[in-house]
């Protein structure tokens, strides 16, 4: 028995994932084959999407950048004719395929099921361990035992702090009250990143069921999901898996004749990222603006609607149900002394293979982002990493040796953070990285603390005047000094490591700042106002090229003589350079 | 929906359809909002008023959440709506170009809406499809590996196809 599944995760629908299951879908109706064609989540390959599996006895075939034309032939030749299209197999379960080296270094324990089951269908959830997790909490530990396996487990939140969730539980367990809450931190907020996307679309059963478990543990009855507004297709699929989890009787009342009732809501953000701070979000369930309280009381005392509350992020409980079903040894046999399990990290930016990975926590930057990534596109030089997003830092190339772990990630002035991985080569301008970060912070600061809400202000005005070469000496200095005045003294963790892109660009990348100080020129030919585009006339043959595709008719020469940009209109778009076939524009 | 109710004098059923459930719990307001808005298109002035007069909460307070929040519209939109996504991975990969040309093409600037009301221009942080940056949706279609160029040429294909539909 044949089966047809394809890759529909954002990332393949992005890609045109649809289209290939409706033709695939006629082919097998025409065919009349009864080969069943189905859908899964997001394999992590992104940049190979849309792909497509043949699975027949459990063996999987799968395809990369697969379009109509290309799914036809698979279909004709492997789906019917039995014969795999050996160039374009990405992946085969006997260890062949042209992409085995984006897996090879993986471990899945968060990702287990996503790529692998209809995140639709519970039953296939369910075939794959879903919920025995929870079964095992139910039936056979007490509340008590549960947060010690967690503890023993030294899962740390993964949702950017890294507070052992364990002990986050075990405050919560601890604070007597008729009603509390579980609540899971959806909103993903680094603009840059799609762990918490992905696990959602791919497998939404494996974060109830951490909630589940975590209400157990706790003694909350209630949960809630706050999640992303800009994600639709996960909340769907969460809905459906809410759906059938009630379904079968885990969640609602009396769980599995445990006597332990719970009730799980999905509460849709509504766009602001200071709403992922913890208590930010909680204001915004309550339907207030979402501005973060002073802390203590912490949520465990005081939390949703002043009653004991825990937050954890997506990934953090996508790994609970795994925990208490094979045990907290099983767990920390993956990871470093200090931090067991893996990380699930979104690779993205000037990389070759940029996807979903998920990695045991110990290996470095560079095995992410050289030996799964593939490396930087277009054998351009690799200059940082970005880790973190706007609370984290760029790495420059010279520490690609550093261990992806909590304590020696901080050291470099970036952060473990979420998972957001941005690769960055050498066209790219450090300054402007800190800007565009900065300008990311000072609109999303939500205006409560001064130190936020103005020193941002000051920083970005700083960085963009350093941007259109109007910086002057001091500058730096000037940044450094609202820098830390700023991470001292801000209100919640959105100010307190918004100065972070900044000091660890200044930290790594001086220079780039003194050239745009000093010498007012952009060394990446990358900030507007320090460029001009030109023909070079010995390279310009006369196509006409540029001229037609020029947005604003900056370019004009006849066919076959040299052609010349006009300064005035030109709006630095470069869209001549990137159609010119001859090299024959260049920026100065 | 309700550009047909407002002609026929409907103007109010979808609000009273939406507020048929409201119990008088104020921590309903986001998603009241939401839905308000999902069935206008964004949030008019008397709509917040009847809003405030049904559930007792403030207009203050109403208006205080509705700028908080960056998904929520005080003015009309256009009819599709097409989002260019800032995010770090789409920055890195020349998200301000994109941005220039389908301004350029539309002839309006970010977050503007077309005079003949056919397209507002919006930016959103991640569209979560960062592996393929630079990317855009044009309603509920995703657009990746974008050029100026090939962004250029996707508005323009859409607008081909929709006076096709049409
Ligand atoms: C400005 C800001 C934004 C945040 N955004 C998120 C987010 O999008 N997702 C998330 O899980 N945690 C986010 N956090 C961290 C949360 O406050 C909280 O620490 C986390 O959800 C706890 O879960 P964990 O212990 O499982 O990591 C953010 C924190 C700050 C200060
Ligand atoms: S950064 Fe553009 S989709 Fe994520």
């Amino acid at each position: 028995m044949k089966k047809i599944i394809i890759g529909l995760g954002s990332c393949g629908i992005a890609a045109g994932g649809l289209k290939v299951k409706e033709a695939l879908q006629n082919l097998a109706a025409e065919a009349d084959s009864g080969i069943q064609v189905s859908e899964t989540g997001c394999m992590g390959m992104c940049y190979a999407e849309p792909m497509v599996e043949i699975l027949e006895d459990g063996h999987r075939t799968i395809y990369g950048g697969v379009d109509e034309k290309r799914a036809k032939e698979i279909f004709q030749n492997h789906a019917l004719g039995g014969k795999p299209v050996a160039d374009a197999v990405a992946l085969d379960s006997d260890g062949g395929g042209s992409e085995q080296g984006f897996l090879a270094q993986q471990e899945r324990i968060v990702l287990e099921r996503c790529g692998a089951i209809d995140p639709e269908s519970i039953d296939d959830a369910l075939a794959m361990d879903a919920y025995a997790g929870l079964e095992k909490a139910l039936k056979t530990m007490t509340a008590e035992q549960v947060v010690d396996e967690v503890l023993r487990a030294g899962v740390k939140g993964r949702g950017g702090a890294g507070f052992p969730t364990g002990q986050k539980w075990k405050f919560a367990a601890g604070y007597a009250a008729e009603s509390k809450y579980i609540i899971c931190n959806a909103d993903e907020g680094d603009p840059g990143a799609f762990m918490d996307r992905s696990i959602l679309e791919g497998d939404p059963h494996s974060v109830i069921e951490g909630m589940i478990i975590g209400g157990y543990a706790i003694g909350a009855a209630h949960g809630y999901i706050y999640a992303r507004a800009e994600y639709p297709i996960a909340i769907r699929r969460l809905k459906i898996a809410i759906e059938a989890a009630e379904a079968r009787g885990f969640l609602g009342k009396n769980i599995l004749g445990s006597g332990f009732d719970f009730k799980l809501v999905i509460k849709e953000g509504a766009g602001a990222f200071v709403c992922g701070e913890e208590t930010a979000l909680i204001e915004s369930i309550e339907g207030n603006r979402g501005m973060p309280r002073i802390r203590p009381p912490f949520p465990a005392e005081r939390g949703l609607f002043d009653k004991p509350s825990n937050i954890n992020n997506v990934e953090t409980l996508a790994n609970i149900g795994w925990i208490l079903r094979k045990g907290a040894d099983a767990f920390s046999a993956y990871g470093t002394e200090e931090s067991n399990g893996t990380k699930v990290f979104a690779l993205a930016g000037k990389v070759t293979r940029g996807g979903l990975v998920e990695i045991p926590i110990g290996m470095t930057i560079s095995e992410v982002v050289n030996e799964i990534g593939g490396g930087t596109k277009d054998n351009k030089a690799l200059k940082a990493v970005q880790m973190g997003g706007p609370s984290g830092g760029c790495i420059p190339a010279n520490m690609m040796d550093t261990v992806i772990d909590y304590a020696p990630l901080a050291a470099t002035g970036a952060i473990m953070g979420s998972g957001g991985m941005i690769v960055m080569d050498e066209d790219n301008c450090m300054v402007d990285i800190a800007r565009y970060f900065l300008q990311f912070t000072q609109s999303e600061s939500c205006g409560k603390c001064t130190f936020c809400k103005i020193g941002t202000k000051r920083m970005l005005e700083t960085l963009e005047r350093i941007t259109q070469g109007k910086g002057e000496e001091g500058d730096v200095e000037k940044l450094e000094t609202l820098s830390h005045q700023i991470k001292t003294n801000a209100l919640c963790g959105l100010g307190q490591t918004a100065p972070n892109p900044v000091l660890t660009t200044i930290r790594y990348f001086r220079n780039e700042y003194d050239a745009h100080i000093r010498d007012k020129k952009c060394p990446t030919k990358q900030c507007k106002a320090l460029i001009s585009f030109n023909i070079v006339s010995d390279k310009c043959v006369g196509c006409t090229v540029c001229a037609k595709k020029c947005p604003v008719d900056a370019v004009s020469g006849k066919a076959k003589e040299v052609h010349a940009i006009d300064q005035g209109k030109c709006t630095k778009c470069g869209i001549c350079k990137s159609m010119c076939k001859f090299d024959a524009v260049d920026i100065s | 929906m309700c550009k047909d109710c407002a002609q026929s004098g409907k103007y109010w059923d979808c609000f009273e359809e939406i507020l048929e459930g409201y119990s008088g719990d104020k921590s309903q307001l986001i998603p009241l909002l939401q839905k308000l808005q999902d069935a206008y298109g964004y949030l008019p002035e008397d709509i917040i008023e009847r809003l405030s007069q049904r559930t007792g909460i403030f207009v203050s307070q109403i208006m205080g959440v509705a700028t908080f929040y960056s998904q929520f519209r005080l003015e009309p939109v256009g009819e599709n709506i097409v989002k260019i996504c800032f995010g770090t991975a789409c920055h890195v990969i020349g998200a301000e170009n994109i941005a220039d040309a389908i301004c350029r093409e539309l002839g309006i600037e970010l977050g503007g809406t077309t005079e003949d009301r056919l397209f507002t221009v919006e930016s959103v942080a991640c569209l979560g499809c960062c592996s393929l940056a630079p990317v855009i949706t044009i309603n509920e279609e995703t657009h990746g590996r974008l050029t100026p160029d090939t962004a250029r040429a996707a508005i323009r294909d859409f607008k081909a196809r929709k006076a096709v539909a049409v």
